[in-house]
Parts: structure tokens; C-alpha cells; sequence
């Protein structure tokens, strides 16, 4: 049960989409991530611990708070409820002030019978073009009849 | 770490966590909308299941937060990995790092599912890194189950333990 936006014929390997996933990223919604998700380790939230104790410039932002803003380029691209699996490394830091842009790119469509199952190449970048993220997904799409 | 825990997933919980995402897709919080869909209903972000964190009695990183297991009494002293740097007997915070993260989705995971999670230490491993000193990794795989038994989400969670605080 899924609610897809394309069907899997719409997309052919190569296929590239983009999307500026969060811009001038506010500690305010580091703290509201740590809230929401449960995860208060001090160093994303606490300044003086950051830069004291743990020696970081600043706090920064949850790996799973890229991770879940990187998920938002795959639902909005792909539907909801479609993934099949979805995984990343944590390759960069992200800071309060960064803008991060997700990319995806059609890595193969293999055809499953009613279906395809789309293999998606994953990557988000801070304002320098540095990837924070790199990673992959899969989701599955009705092909049309 | 616990093995086993309950996860009760509700419509505010959902909300909370895909508003800190900056979402705006109905899905996560229109239940009228949501019905319209042909998924029947509100589901949770791709990534919500880690938010059972506050369902896990000895997540190490649950702030000041003092509610027990049930059955068990209430934790005395400061919890690990708390507000006080360095504080309790939990993992010194400034040298642990999220390496990877891995979803495996199995069916929607909606508002009214009473999750079991299940976790269990994957492989480790451990490495020469390139500013962090020697680098330890270590998989953690949690699985979560509706109330018949049926896998909703498999995740799987790398962490990495370095030598010393990593400068970026």
C-alpha cells in the first residue's frame, strides 16, 4: 500500500532530481530535531559543551536530522510510502547557518512482474559543495498496465 | 543498552518529529487528507522509528529524563551521557559518531501501532582514521513488529567510537 507519484517507467537510470532541503539551518531546529527524536547528546545543542569539552567549533546538527532531510527529496520526488530502503554515511559535519541541497540519481530499474523496483544514488551537499551525506534507496513502483 | 522495549507510535509524536523536519506534506498530520490516499490513513517519515529512542529505558541520551521501565525503579543520580559533559558511566559523548544509518521498510508505519523493538549488536570492525586516531565501529540492528508479529521497520545503525574529538 502506497500513494506513488510516478509510475516506474517514468524514471530511466540517469535520471537526476535535486532539492534544497533546509536553508540557513537555525539551531532552533537542532534543538526541535532533539526534542522530536530523542537524542539529547549535549553536543548538538549545547554551545558551551561543544566548543568546550568536545572541542567543536559550535554544536551541529544530528546525522539523523540530514538523514531525515534527505528522506524529504525521496518522498517528495517519489510518493509516499514507497521506500523499500533508504541508508546513508555520515561523511561531513552540518552547522547552524548550513543550506543542504539533496540530490538523487536513477542508478538501475529492475522489473518485479506489476512492478519496478528503482535503485536510487544518494548524495546532499552544505553551500560549499561539500557532501555531508552520501547513500542510497529503494522504492517500489507500479508500472502501468 | 536494552534489548527489548515497547514503541507506542501516536499522531502527535509524528507530527513533532516531521515538523522538526520543516515538512509540510499532509500525510504526517492530515488525517482527512490522509483518508483521501490510497494509504488509508497518516504514516510517519521515513526515518521516525529512531524516535523510539524515548521508549528505550537505557537510550544513553535521554537528557534529564528520570521516567523508569516499568517494574523497575526509578534511576538514581544523574542519567548517563546527561546534561553534564562527560557525566554518568555512559559513552564520553565527544567521541562517539553516527557513521551510517540503514532503513529497511517493510509496511507503512502508522499513528495506533504498538511496535516491539528488538536489538542486537551486527559486526564491528575498526580502522586507522585519518584525524580520529584508531576508529572503532560497531553495528546495532533493531527490529520492530506490529502487534502480529510483522516486521514494519528493520534499522541498522553504525557507530564509531574515535581516539580523539574529530576535528572537520
Amino acid at each position: 500500500m502506497s500513494n506513488p507519484k510516478l509510475r516506474c517507467e517514468d524514471l530511466s537510470v540517469g535520471d537526476q532530481r535535486e532539492a534544497v532541503v533546509v536553508e540557513n539551518l537555525s539551531r532552533t531546529q537542532i534543538v526541535q530535531y532533539a526534542g522530536a527524536s530523542g537524542d539529547f547528546n549535549p553536543i548538538h545543542h549545547d554551545e558551551t559543551f561543544a566548543t568546550g569539552a568536545a572541542g567543536y567549533p559550535s554544536v551541529f546538527a544530528h546525522g539523523m536530522l540530514t538523514m531525515g532531510l534527505t528522506g524529504k527529496l525521496l518522498t517528495d520526488w517519489l510518493g509516499d510510502g514507497v521506500l523499500r530502503s533508504f541508508g546513508v554515511r555520515f561523511v561531513s559535519q552540518v552547522w547552524p547557518g548550513d543550506t543542504l541541497t539533496a540530490r538523487g540519481t536513477v542508478r538501475s530499474v529492475e522489473d518485479r512482474g506489476d512492478d519496478g523496483l528503482v535503485s536510487i544514488d544518494l548524495v546532499t551537499v552544505n553551500q560549499k559543495g561539500e557532501p555531508v551525506v552520501t547513500g542510497s534507496a529503494t522504492a517500489l513502483l507500479a508500472r502501468s498496465r | 543498552m536494552s534489548d527489548e522495549y515497547r514503541f507506542p507510535v501516536d499522531l502527535t509524536s509524528i507530527l513533532l518529529f516531521a515538523s522538526a523536519l520543516g515538512e509540510t506534506n499532509p500525510i504526517y498530520y492530515d488525517e482527512e487528507h490522509a483518508a483521501r490516499t490510497p494509504l488509508g490513513g497518516v504514516i510517519a517519515p521515513p526515518t521516525f522509528s529512531i524516535a523510539s529512542a524515548h521508549w528505550n529505558p537505557d537510550h544513553p541520551l535521554r537528557g534529564v529524563r528520570r521516567i523508569p521501565r516499568p517494574g523497575h525503579a526509578p534511576a538514581s543520580g544523574r542519567p548517563a551521557g546527561g546534561p553534564e559533559p562527560g557525566g554518568g558511566g555512559g559513552p564520553n559523548l565527544t567521541r562517539v559518531l553516527h557513521g551510517e544509518q540503514r532503513f529497511e521498510y517493510h509496511r507503512p508505519l502508522r499513528p495506533g501501532m504498538v511496535l516491539h523493538a528488538s536489538s542486537h549488536p551486527g559486526k564491528s570492525w575498526a580502522k586507522e582514521g585519518r584525524r580520529g586516531g584508531q576508529m572503532r565501529f560497531s553495528e546495532r540492528i533493531t527490529e520492530y513488529r506490529d502487534g502480529n508479529g510483522e516486521l514494519v521497520v528493520t534499522e541498522t545503525s553504525v557507530g564509531i567510537v574515535t581516539g580523539k574529538a574529530v576535528e572537520s
